[in-house]
């Protein structure tokens, strides 16, 4: 199965603005501009690799998740890792 | 190169030499009261040159060069000279600074404190800086604001004021005792006159300021004012910044600082003199 893990917190740089949030990416010096839920999901994401439902439980205990789904949740990952910010292993 | 010129705006040093003598004499007119560079030496050069030897005389086309360069940039015809040697210095900021974060903005300045003013060619940043600079204020600069990523505080890029189109002859009744260039007409941009920045502008060069508020105006639209969200200011300062990308995380931290420190407004507006009240009222209600 498909573990995602973030990257090193150390190569963020993370600024909750107002809506958006800004993320610099030290390893790539990009400036990425997101909206809810990728801070959400690269902080449950931790320094951990998670598979898609361990990451789907997870955001459950911390927010209240309406319509919990896998397959929205996989498509955010998917962008997420091809902006450089995820890794699937 | 057969003939050069060396001047200071606001902290940076240029040299400007020419196969040609009329954009070197112009330059140094304009800019007659202005500084050299510290100690002499420029932070950039540019060159105004004949691509071959005979265009120097025969249909001359000055093209642009220096330590910055589009490569395959048009030539402009020797008439715009004076427009070349502008547009190089500009080039070299846009591609070579490296030690401020560039925003594509006039500035002003009152009490210790900045206005920034951005957006696109024709929205009326270079008209409203002129305009404020003949009443009161202090002029930073027309065309780019340096932020400072250690302190967060604007310095000034005072250079020739580029006056395009109709906003020239709202200057010249502005400013009717200012120095103005020659009036260089059929340009890429339509008509442009210089102004040059006046003697207070000039002299208070290398006094940064602290930024307040930051305007995006927008000529020819019906009166309306709102304010903007910073992470909206803060793309459209990326968008306006020639060398935030270069700067790396410097320029992340200095940008963030600014939109998360400094009110931010869209101003729509169908002429100056509304324009300039709702600058005015802005201003007193960021104080």
């Amino acid at each position: 199965m498909t573990r995602y893990r973030a990257a090193p917190v150390a190569t963020l740089r993370v600024v909750p603005l107002d809506v958006l949030t800004l993320i610099f990416h030290r390893a790539s010096g990009i400036t990425h501009v997101v909206d809810s839920p990728v801070p959400e999901i690269l902080e449950a994401l931790g320094d951990e690799a998670l598979g898609l439902d361990a990451l789907l439980a997870r955001l459950g205990e911390r927010f209240d998740l309406a319509d919990a789904d896998p397959a929205a949740l996989a498509s955010r990952l998917d962008e997420l890792a091809a902006a450089g910010l995820v890794e699937r292993l | 190169m057969r003939y050069a010129t060396s001047l200071r705006i606001g902290p940076v040093g240029f040299r400007v030499g020419s196969d040609w003598r009329a954009p070197v004499e112009a330059l140094r007119r304009l800019y007659a009261d202005y500084p050299q560079p510290e100690d002499g030496i420029p932070d950039f050069n540019v060159h105004l040159f004949a691509a071959r030897p005979w265009r120097r005389m025969i249909r001359p086309a000055v093209h642009i060069g220096g330590d910055f360069v589009i490569p395959d940039a048009a030539p402009l015809p020797l008439s715009l000279g004076l427009l070349a040697a502008e547009m190089g210095m500009n080039l070299q900021m846009a591609l070579g600074q490296r030690r401020w974060l560039l925003l594509h903005a006039s500035a002003v300045e009152r009490d210790g404190r900045a206005l920034l003013m951005t957006g696109i060619s024709g929205a009326g940043k270079s008209t409203l800086a002129a305009l404020l600079m003949t009443r009161g204020w202090r002029l930073m600069g027309d065309e780019f604001a340096l932020l400072d990523p250690t302190t967060g505080l604007v310095h000034a890029f005072p250079r020739l004021i580029s006056l395009k189109n109709e906003a020239i002859a709202v200057a010249e009744r502005a400013a009717p005792q200012g120095r103005f260039g020659p009036l260089l007409k059929d340009t890429p941009k339509g008509d442009i006159r210089h102004l040059v920045p006046d003697a207070r502008a000039i002299a208070a060069m290398g006094a940064p300021a602290r930024p307040a508020l930051i305007l995006f105006p927008r000529y020819g639209f019906a009166a309306a004012e709102r304010e903007m969200l910073p992470s909206e200011c803060f793309v459209r300062l990326t968008q306006a910044s020639t060398n935030y990308v270069a700067l790396g995380e410097r320029g992340f931290d200095a940008l963030t600082g600014l939109v998360q420190n400094v009110p931010a407004r869209a101003l729509d507006y169908p002429d100056t003199e509304t324009a300039l009240a709702e600058v005015e009222r802005l201003w007193e209600s960021v104080k």
